[in-house]
Formats: C-alpha cells, sequence, structure tokens
C-alpha cells in the first residue's frame, strides 16, 4: 500500500512538468503580447521592456530559465502590475478564495448527501420532487443571477447580511454567508442528484434485497448496506470539484466585491500577463493532480475492490 | 419428511402495475409445504416462480408490485397481514432466500464475517464473538477451506460456487424451518452447479430444513425435490410427487418440458425436441388457457375458459381441459 501511494505520489511530477511546458508555449504562441495593447509607446521603449523582462532571448532559453526559476520557486515578476511579483499576486488572493471554496464545498457536500439520501429513499413522493426541482434549479440558474438575488432579500430588504465585501473580524464571516451559499449552490445541487441516482441503483441491488431477505431492520439495511456503495462517487468527485473550487470564480468574486484570485486569473489572461498566467496554472493544476490523488488513495480504503499491487 | 404443514399458500395474487397494463405475474397460486420436504417449482423466465417466493417473505417492490390477494399461512399466521417487525423476525430466521447470482448477492464493500454475524447476532441472540465462531462453523460445513482466514475477506476473493457455499451458510446460519432457493445454480457452471445442489441437500437433510427449490431445469428437480408443481404464465398447472410427474405427466406443456431435456441413455436423431411459440405476455391475459397457442392438443373451450384443476390418483393434479369432465359435456 505505502509502495503504491509513493509511486502513484512520484508519477505527478512528469503530469506537472508536461502541464507546465505545454502552456509555456501555447501562451508565447497566442497572438499578442504583455505589451502590445499600450498604445503610441517608442519603439526603443518596447525593447527596453522586451530586454527587461529577457523576452528579447530565443524562447527555448527563457523556457530554460523560466523551469529554472521555479524550481526554486520564484514565479517570476508580473508583467502588468509593475511593482508585484507573481508569488506576492497569488499569495494574498488564493488564501481567500480557499478559505471560501473551503466553506462552500463543505455546505454543499453535507447538504447535497443529506438532499440526496432523502430523496433515494422517498423516491417518487413530495420530498424527492422538491428537492430534485430545486436542484434543477441549482444547476441551470446561473450564479450572476442566485447572487444578486440572495443581495436584495438579505441585504437590502432584510438588512441582516452585509451587502458585499471582504472583511477580517467576527462580521467577515457574516459577509462569508451569501457568497458560500451562492457558490455552493450549483455543486450542492451535482452532488444531490448524483448521491440519489447512485443510492437509488444500489438500492434496487441484489446485495440488498439479500440484506432484507436476512430480517435487518430498514435502518440497518440503510446504514451499513446502501450507504458506503451509494456514496463513492460523491468521493470522485469531490477530487476535481474541489480543485474548481477553492480555485476562485470571478462571478462570485465581482459580485460580492471578494479579492480573489479567479478576478486575477481572468485578468491576466486578457493581458497576456505571461509570468501570471503561468503561475495560475502551475498552482491550478498543482491542486488538481494532488486532489485527485488524494482521492485515488481514499477510494482504496472505501471500496475493498481495488487492489494496489 | 413429516405430514405436518409449515407453509400453506392459499390462492396467493401479486400483481404489477406498469403503463401497458396489469401484469399478473401470480395469479392464484396455491401449494403446500411440510415439515422437511422439498419442493420443486419449476417453470419458464417470468412464469412467476421467483414473484411467488419473494410474495412469501414480503419482498415484492411496491409500487410497481402489489399483493392483491390471497393468504401466505406460515404455521397457520398470515404473513401478509403481520407487521413489519413480526416479518423481518421470520426473514433470515424461520425462512432464508438463497438467490439465483452469487457475484452480486453478497455485498462486495463488507467483509462475509460482518455479513454473517449480523444475522446471526440479530436472529440468535448470540454475542459476535459466539456469532463469528457459529459463522465459522457453517462455513465449515458448507465446504469452505480454512473457514478461519476465508470469514475476514471480501466477496471478491471468492469464486462463484464458493460464495454460493456462503449464500447457503449465510441462509441456514439461523436454523431456518424452510429455506428458499430461486434458481441457486443457474449462474454457476455445470461441474460447480452439482457439488452446490449436493451440499444443499446434504445440509437441509441434516438440520431437517424444508427446501422451496426455483428452477427452470428438470433435471434439478428430480434429483432433488420430493414434489413439484409446475408453473405457466402465473398459475399452478400441474402438481404431483416426482415420480409421477416423470412417469406420467398430464398436461402437455409438462409433457413438453420433460420432452425437451436431453436423455444420455436414448439414441437420439435429429433436433432436440422444444416446446414451439414464445411464453405468453402475462399483461391483461384474457379468461383462456394461456398455454393454448402452443398447445399440440388444443379444443376449442380452451380458448374460451381457464380449465379447472383435475386430481388424479395420490397426489396428482393438472389444469387442463383434457381431463375435465365439463369438456366432454360441452
Amino acid at each position: 500500500m505505502s509502495r503504491y501511494i509513493i509511486r502513484r505520489f512520484l508519477s505527478l511530477i512528469p503530469t506537472i512538468f508536461v502541464i507546465i511546458t505545454l502552456s509555456f508555449f501555447l501562451i508565447r504562441f497566442a497572438p499578442g503580447g504583455p505589451f502590445s495593447s499600450e498604445k503610441n509607446v517608442p519603439e526603443q521603449v518596447i525593447q527596453n521592456l522586451m530586454k527587461k523582462y529577457h523576452m528579447d532571448e530565443p524562447l527555448f532559453k527563457q523556457y530554460l530559465s523560466y523551469m529554472g526559476d521555479i524550481l526554486h520557486g520564484d514565479l517570476g515578476p508580473s508583467f502588468r502590475y509593475r511593482d508585484s511579483t507573481v508569488n506576492e499576486l497569488i499569495g494574498q488572493s488564493l488564501p481567500n478564495s480557499m478559505l471560501l471554496g473551503t466553506i462552500a464545498l463543505v455546505l454543499a457536500t453535507v447538504a447535497g448527501i443529506a438532499v440526496g439520501i432523502i430523496s433515494a429513499l422517498k423516491q417518487n413522493h413530495w420530498q424527492d420532487y422538491t428537492f430534485m426541482s430545486i436542484a434543477v434549479v441549482g444547476i441551470s440558474v446561473p450564479l450572476f443571477v442566485v447572487g444578486p438575488i440572495l443581495q436584495l432579500v438579505f441585504a437590502m430588504r432584510l438588512h441582516v447580511l452585509p451587502l458585499s465585501g471582504w472583511i477580517t473580524g467576527r462580521e467577515g464571516i457574516k459577509a462569508l454567508i451569501m457568497p458560500a451559499i451562492t457558490l455552493s449552490f450549483p455543486y450542492f445541487a451535482y452532488i444531490a442528484r448524483l448521491s440519489r441516482a447512485s443510492l437509488l441503483e444500489i438500492l434496487r441491488s441484489d446485495y440488498v434485497r439479500t440484506a432484507r431477505a436476512k430480517g435487518l431492520a430498514e435502518r440497518t439495511v440503510i446504514t451499513r448496506h446502501v450507504l458506503k456503495g451509494g456514496l463513492l462517487p460523491v468521493v470522485s468527485y469531490l477530487g476535481p470539484a474541489f480543485s474548481g473550487i477553492i480555485t476562485g470564480s470571478i462571478v462570485i468574486e465581482q459580485v460580492f466585491a471578494i479579492p480573489g484570485v479567479g478576478r486575477i486569473f481572468v485578468q491576466s489572461a486578457l493581458n497576456r500577463d505571461y509570468t501570471l498566467i503561468m503561475g495560475e496554472v502551475i498552482v491550478y493544476s498543482l491542486i488538481l493532480v494532488l486532489m485527485n490523488f488524494v482521492v485515488d488513495i481514499v477510494y482504496g480504503f472505501l471500496d475493498p475492490r481495488i487492489a494496489y499491487n | 419428511m413429516s405430514d405436518e404443514v409449515i407453509l400453506q399458500v392459499k390462492d396467493l395474487k401479486t400483481y404489477f402495475t406498469v403503463d401497458e397494463g396489469v401484469v399478473k405475474a401470480v395469479d392464484g397460486v396455491s401449494f403446500e409445504l411440510h415439515r422437511g420436504e422439498t419442493l420443486g417449482i419449476v417453470g419458464e423466465s417470468g412464469s412467476g416462480k421467483s414473484v411467488t417466493n419473494l410474495s412469501i417473505i414480503n419482498l415484492i417492490p411496491m409500487p410497481p408490485g402489489k399483493i392483491a390477494g390471497g393468504q401466505v399461512l406460515f404455521h397457520g399466521k398470515d404473513m401478509l397481514t403481520m407487521s413489519p417487525n413480526e416479518i423481518r423476525e421470520i426473514r433470515g430466521n424461520k425462512i432464508s432466500m438463497i438467490f439465483q447470482d452469487p457475484m452480486t448477492s453478497l455485498n462486495p464493500f463488507l467483509r462475509i464475517s460482518t455479513q454473517m454475524v449480523e444475522t446471526i447476532v440479530l436472529h440468535q441472540g448470540l454475542s459476535k464473538e459466539e456469532s463469528k465462531t457459529k459463522a465459522i462453523e457453517m462455513l465449515k460445513l458448507a465446504g469452505i477451506p480454512a473457514p478461519e482466514k476465508r470469514i475476514d475477506q471480501y466477496p471478491h476473493q471468492f469464486s462463484g460456487g464458493m460464495r454460493q457455499r456462503v449464500m447457503i451458510a449465510m441462509g441456514l446460519s439461523c436454523n431456518p424451518e424452510i429455506l428458499i432457493a430461486d434458481e441457486p445454480t443457474s449462474a454457476l457452471d455445470v461441474t460447480i452447479q452439482a457439488q452446490i445442489l449436493e451440499l444443499m441437500q446434504e445440509l437441509t437433510r441434516r438440520l431437517g430444513t424444508a427446501v422451496i427449490l426455483i428452477t427452470h431445469s428438470l433435471g434439478v428437480v428430480a434429483g432433488m425435490c420430493n414434489t413439484i408443481c409446475v408453473m405457466y404464465a402465473g398459475r399452478i398447472v400441474e402438481r404431483g410427487r416426482t415420480e409421477e410427474i416423470f412417469e406420467s405427466p398430464r398436461h402437455p406443456y409438462t409433457m413438453g418440458l420433460i420432452r425437451s431435456v436431453p436423455r444420455l441413455d436414448q439414441e437420439t436423431r435429429g433436433r432436440l425436441y422444444s416446446i414451439p411459440g414464445q411464453p405468453p405476455n402475462v399483461i391483461d391475459l384474457p379468461d383462456c388457457c394461456p398455454f393454448y397457442p402452443r398447445c399440440d392438443k388444443v379444443m376449442d373451450i380452451c380458448k374460451k375458459k381457464y380449465p379447472p384443476t383435475v386430481p388424479f390418483e395420490k397426489e396428482q393434479s393438472a389444469a387442463c381441459w383434457l381431463y375435465a369432465k365439463e369438456a366432454q359435456n360441452a
């Protein structure tokens, strides 16, 4: 088992390497560059800028020196935010997104699984219909609709929650409630539908019929025989969901004025801020492959049929 | 086998409501089971064998299923009117079941020990350790080598035949009065089938358990059962002692079934016999003999009315117009 974990972990390194290399060249080949939008800049200034950021060197040499830098944990200077390094920009915004995303995902998982279980056990009853209608709304209504509706009700009318902003301290918790609920909504809806569907499948399985034929109480049948298998698909969904949710959402950040990493990601791409884009890509892919790695390991503990050797 | 009747099914009707209409999966089935008896229920897929037996322990998925009528008397008490708690007392304890596919009937996420011990703890009131000892003993009886070690493994570490042995050990672990075996060997290959049947026969004989054996194989019932019920389209069309059925089958369907068994002791020329046609669709079946379109002895009356059950000497009886007095008068 531990040998498998080590081997599986080492195999992440080439994955990351390929992602970095591909992104590096793809970005460079995209039309435009970090300085192309500046107006009326004398040729000499552009030349100097290029020289300052080593962009006048051959592409492969740039790649090698960039790889050398990131091995030392240095993501380089931002091309657009002249006084900041990429490390600083991500370091300031990522923790905010991670905090918000983690709260949202915990909410989504707890509520989604609970709703999924109730809907599966009450299939085709009013509870099921109600919850699944909410889930369809959650999946289909965009965040920029849900967010403002919540703001309208809870901040503008009822005045119980702050409208927006990122505040530290006790008020900050209240300021997190609406963005977290908004962000969790589609994830909640997906988890609810996913767990309902897979629980229904298990409920109809032969081994659950065996469990009932043994005379077990319905409660024992559900807790011991149905839940484990029924919630496995949720576990595998949580890996990619977690990496997606903690790396920020520009919609949430715009609506609720949150200094998160999503906004920086989008702006860096629009600005062709090469180093910042690369920094974001590296951080996102690291989190993604790590989460998938964790899910794989957890899966092995939950499903005895998976053998590691 | 004694004369004491432990289970009496009376005019059992189980219907399923689907979009196209009402499926009368079981339509007026009656039979008796004596202590220690082995009863075979034979029929094609869809003839209502499994639904009959799931109805006995009230495991029909409802909806769409519904027990529309009849009684299931276990020691004289109707199981169809029992509370869920009362019926759970019986399930797995007094009446246990073995299912067709051993590959899917055991929970893949739980150790064999967990799955066996939970039943014994529940019904026998033993502690977990005592139950595990009992479970190991049952696995040993069921012919599982090194049961002390195997009991802590998961189902996927067992072969199909071994899993069915586990199911048998589990089914018999509370010393039930009745074991319902629903096609216990259909999913296994032929050499394993014989071993499993032998094991079931030996263990149930030793423990004095009555068996309801559901199968589509006449070969299986011939070797194991005292009595046979032949089912067609949700009803029992012929019943009798095993020797009676094989020596003098009365219903044309039974005759066809027996003729379609390949035999080693007879020189055969040409193709193996098979009953022509398909089993009927049991949705909104009219009041006729459902077998008439496939029957080579069909008469006019067969198409108009369901035949009465005609008794023969000893225990045999068949539902066919060939033997009914009314038909001769008509």
